[in-house]
């Protein structure tokens, strides 16, 4: 079966795209799909080092493109699951190395050879959103419960109706229950009132997310992080199951759980 | 300030993105706006005659889609002939 394409992209930086890319693919990974993730952010790459990859680069992107490499010497295996791979971005070229129609050739090749093609878009909505998004069956944008991050995932949700890749599937990153609580962050009925497209995944705030990209380890196999578990839940709705979304506990409990997984 | 009754800034939040993202999807601008509905009224006159003061005029959310709703009063002939 030729693989799914699917783009991650937010319009705002910093909202966690690479993040999302990262678990969503191993998450995919450990339940036996063949999964290759692409860095399409050119000219500043992180999906390697969050997926704790930066030290097998050979080939990247742009070789690949402009002929210097083949398709499997670009893929860089992962090194704990055995069928998941990256496809690194350059990092001394930018975005106008590649073209939308490269990005296309590229997919077409990849997908006789994986499952899913996870497709990191750059922030903005400029040459590299173009590039990550041309190949897509599905994009999903990954917002956070602010002003800008909404805002901004709003335009780039509209400019995916406009070029018929809509509709696109939400991601809300980094919820905080107690300030949700409290009435101090909009709440995930908020953010779907306003954007008005359909819910793939609640991704709780988590300390977590940051000790495992300094590690360059991927929470999503943490059967104990609940951000990670959230990204499994996306992996596991991608795939076609009906998966209830995630209680975000009250703060009580949540702090509890914090505290225990801590110890 | 009562503590009590201040507004959660959620609320806030979600009230401003409400307007800012009726703007940024039809690109219309407040004052555009007002300048369509000034329009409207003119427009609308010159072949009936209108109550001004109850014309609502507002842009509404339908989903990702925006619509303008228009709910213009219209002074019945009976009181205009008398």
């Amino acid at each position: 079966m030729a693989a799914q394409v699917v783009t991650i992209s937010s319009g705002k930086g910093g909202v966690g795209k690479t993040t999302s890319v990262a678990n969503i693919a191993v998450a995919l990974a450990s339940r036996g799909q063949r999964v290759a993730c692409i860095d399409g952010d050119i000219g500043l790459r992180n999906l390697d080092v969050v997926m704790g990859l930066e030290n097998r680069i050979v080939y990247d992107l742009v070789d690949y493109v402009e002929g210097r490499c083949r398709l499997r010497q670009v893929m860089i295996r992962d090194k704990r699951l055995p069928e998941l791979y990256l496809i690194p971005a350059a990092q001394t070229r930018d975005k106008t190395a590649v073209s939308p129609s490269d990005m296309v050739r590229l997919c077409d090749e990849l997908r006789s050879e994986v499952d899913w093609i996870l497709i990191d878009s750059p922030a903005g909505i400029e040459r590299g959103f173009k590039n990550a998004v041309a190949p897509a069956d599905r994009v999903l944008v990954v917002t956070n419960p602010d002003v800008s991050a909404v805002r901004d995932a709003d335009r780039v949700i509209g400019i995916l109706d406009a070029e018929e890749k809509g509709p696109a599937s939400l991601v809300i990153n980094r919820v905080n229950p107690s300030m949700v609580k409290r009435g101090d962050m909009l709440s995930v009925d908020d953010v779907l009132d306003l954007l008005a497209i359909d819910l793939i995944g609640i991704v709780p705030e988590d300390e977590n997310v940051i000790v495992a990209s300094n590690k360059g380890q991927p929470l999503a196999l943490d059967p104990k992080s609940k951000a990670g578990q959230a990204f499994q839940n996306i992996a596991r709705r991608l795939m076609g199951e009906d998966v209830p979304f995630l209680e975000l506990e009250t703060p009580g409990l949540f702090q509890r759980l914090l505290g225990r997984k801590q110890r | 300030m009562n503590f009590l009754q201040r507004k959660k800034s959620a609320n806030s939040a979600k009230e401003r993105l409400q307007l800012v993202l009726i703007h940024d999807r039809t690109d219309l601008t407040p004052a555009e706006l007002d300048a369509l509905k000034d329009d409207l009224i003119q427009t609308i006159s010159r072949h009936v005659e209108i109550d001004p003061l109850g014309v609502m005029i507002n842009v509404a959310q339908d989903g990702r889609a925006q619509r303008l709703v228009a709910d213009i009063p219209l002074r019945s002939a009976a009181r205009r002939r008398k």
